[in-house]
């Protein structure tokens, strides 16, 4: 257990160091920073002087190096744009983003679970059908145009729910929180529920294939005997082995949907990682895309060695030696 | 390739098709999907004016509500045009033409080279396979979006740049899923009769193993063209796909999006529920065609 564990960060960890370089060789690629970061108005000495602070003029590999060493200390470099440290604008946008990745797939949870388990335990009844032809249009749908028709209807429209922003926020563990507040917990609901779109479609397919796969098994149809109550069965037994691959799933799901939040950010000016990841895309401020993707691979690599974990420990029918 | 039409294939053909039709859904998205592709097709015929052509444009005509003649009394903005006086209904068959072509030709693209390399893999085992599939392992595990962001921002705009990205991000489906399938196939005893035969192992990949990797990744192919096709609209919509000139989907919708706020909805609402039938229609056909050809996931 103890080998496999280690053999498992180790073969994290060289994800990450490739992933540092993949990322690190192609943004350097893109254009002549120093053309863009630098003002037209200085003279030769002057942008000189620019490009040796900004640490352009090193040769590739020896930004790389220090991008490295950077990186293991915790400073992956200065904004251009911010001029501040990279990680840690990231960090100060990362809450943002983690509330409503998280806020999303409770809603998954909340909306697809129930679906899910009725589609599975009635499949011929018309409703579950409906509900699984909806569930191919939540796959179909743009989540940006839903996003745009969401502000259509309930900010334009009806004038319920706030289009943009974070609203008014509280600090909690010395962060500021939408969720502790109302108008906060308004503001989060569109985005909210926008990036949970595909999620509701992908949780209830889920939970109906596995409540297919549970319903035929011994231990259902004993409970059936035994004489519990067919809620009770549904609820205790049959859930709550649906609910263990569910809950794999949705850990992986969480870094893809910080990294589809990108696109929601953007439409609600909703002040995460994701919007700020799009603006320095576009200003080609490097040091943050590099420190944002970093963030996110991080993350990534730790989600799915924590999953492969808990997979291990909870099923030791799972065997994860051919597994990479 | 010695593939003769033999009674049996026919047979196999026509029990695919009538399993295919047994879903009136899935039959219903394959005529819209027809329907859709031969509007794309004869875009220049079944609308009014040509949306890229300035000279056919008229300001005095922008942000005009569904259903307003047009300025000369031509004939009628059905949809209503956008902020520079195109007719939406025009824009929106054109912008199918380029959201079709980058899906089916980037998928087209990536199906060939993705099970190509797969088939490479599984023959060559070893070394080549490993890291052929570390790389696979390596492009599925980050999500799509965050690549294609990456690699627009090192290759740039353009319909080009947006369908090499979107072959880079797919060729990897296609590569597991050929592997996994020729080295099922491998094993089967028409391929021991080839070997006994004496024919090579190119030969056997291409003529014989090959022809049966193919339901597999048809079903990839149509899911894929879906998702292509929305990844190329989010993308122009955040501004790094297709240039303004010749606007997408996506873009249309991006350039309603100004004006959503003052209650012009149809410059956004009608490119995106063109947009929502083209790929509700291709998920339709590809969800039924992989209940037809995996009998596995026979319900």
């Amino acid at each position: 257990m103890i080998g496999w564990l280690l053999r498992r960060i180790g073969q994290a960890a060289l994800v990450v160091l490739l992933m540092t370089l993949v990322v690190f060789i192609g943004l350097h690629a893109i254009g002549n920073p120093a053309d863009i970061l630098i003002g037209e108005d200085l003279n030769q000495q002057e942008r000189l002087a620019a490009i040796a602070r900004l640490g352009l003029d090193q040769p590739l590999w020896r930004q790389y190096l220090a991008f490295l060493d950077g990186a293991l200390h915790g400073s992956l470099g200065r904004s251009f744009v911010y001029q501040e440290d990279a990680f840690h604008l990231i960090l100060q946008r990362l809450p943002a983003t983690l509330e409503l990745a998280v806020a999303a797939l409770l809603l998954a949870l909340v909306i697809g679970v129930p679906l899910g388990l009725a589609a599975g335990m009635w499949p011929e009844h018309p409703l579950s059908r409906a509900a699984m032809a909806a569930s191919i249009v939540g796959f179909s749908l743009p989540a940006f145009w839903v996003a745009l028709m969401l502000i259509m209807v309930f900010s334009v429209h009806l004038g319920w729910l706030p289009a943009s922003g974070r609203g008014a926020t509280r600090e909690w563990l010395g962060i500021a929180w939408s969720w502790l507040t109302l108008d906060g917990l308004q503001h989060l609901v569109l985005p909210a529920f926008n990036l949970a779109l595909f999620k509701i479609s992908l949780v209830m397919r889920l939970t109906r294939a596995g409540v297919r796969e549970v319903l035929p098994q011994d231990f259902v149809r004993f409970a059936r005997a035994k004489g519990l109550s067919p809620a009770r069965v549904l609820w205790v037994h049959v859930l709550r082995n649906t609910l263990i691959p569910l809950v794999t799933v949705l850990g992986l799901e969480l870094g893809s949907t910080i990294a589809y939040a990108v696109v929601t950010e953007s439409i609600f000016a909703w002040p995460g990682a994701g919007k700020l990841i799009l603006d320095s895309i576009n200003s080609l401020d490097r040091p943050v895309v590099v420190a944002y993707l970093m963030v996110v691979v991080l993350i990534f690599v730790s989600l799915n060695l924590l999953v492969d974990l808990l997979y291990k420990l909870l099923d030791p029918r799972v065997r994860l030696e051919g597994a990479a | 390739m010695n593939h003769r039409q033999r009674p049996e294939d026919t047979a196999q053909a026509l029990r695919w098709l009538q399993d295919f039709a047994r879903s009136r859904l899935a039959v219903a998205g394959l005529l819209v999907l027809l329907g859709v592709l031969l509007l794309a097709i004869t875009a220049p015929w079944v609308t009014p004016q040509n949306p890229y052509d300035l000279m056919q444009l008229d300001v005095l005509d922008a942000r005009l509500p569904p259903g307003s003649p047009q300025g000369g009394g031509l004939y009628t903005y059905w949809l209503g045009t956008d902020g520079q006086g195109r007719d939406l209904y025009s824009a929106i068959v054109y912008g199918l033409r380029i959201s079709l072509l980058v899906g089916l030709g980037s998928a087209l693209i990536a199906a060939c080279t993705g099970t190509l390399l797969g088939l490479v893999a599984a023959q060559a085992g070893g070394p080549i396979d490993a890291l052929l599939m570390r790389l696979v392992d390596l492009l599925l595990s980050f999500p799509t979006i965050l690549m294609a962001l990456m690699i627009l921002a090192y290759v740039g705009k353009g319909v080009g740049n947006v369908v090499l990205t979107l072959v880079l991000l797919e060729w990897a489906y296609y590569a597991r899923t050929a592997r996994g399938q020729a080295l099922v196939e491998s094993q089967r005893g028409y391929v021991d009769a080839a070997r006994g035969l004496g024919l090579g192992r190119w030969r056997i990949l291409i003529g014989h193993i090959l022809p049966n990797c193919l339901p597999p990744l048809l079903v990839i192919a149509a899911l894929q063209v879906a998702r292509a096709i929305t990844l190329e609209a989010t993308l122009s919509f955040l501004g790094l796909g297709v240039p303004i000139t010749e606007p997408s989907l996506g873009l249309l919708i991006a350039n309603g999006y100004q004006y959503l706020l003052s209650n012009e909805y149809w410059i956004s609402l009608f490119p995106g529920l063109a947009l929502l039938i083209t790929i509700v229609a291709i998920n339709l056909v590809g969800d039924q065609l992989r209940e037809v050809l995996n009998p596995r996931a026979q319900r």
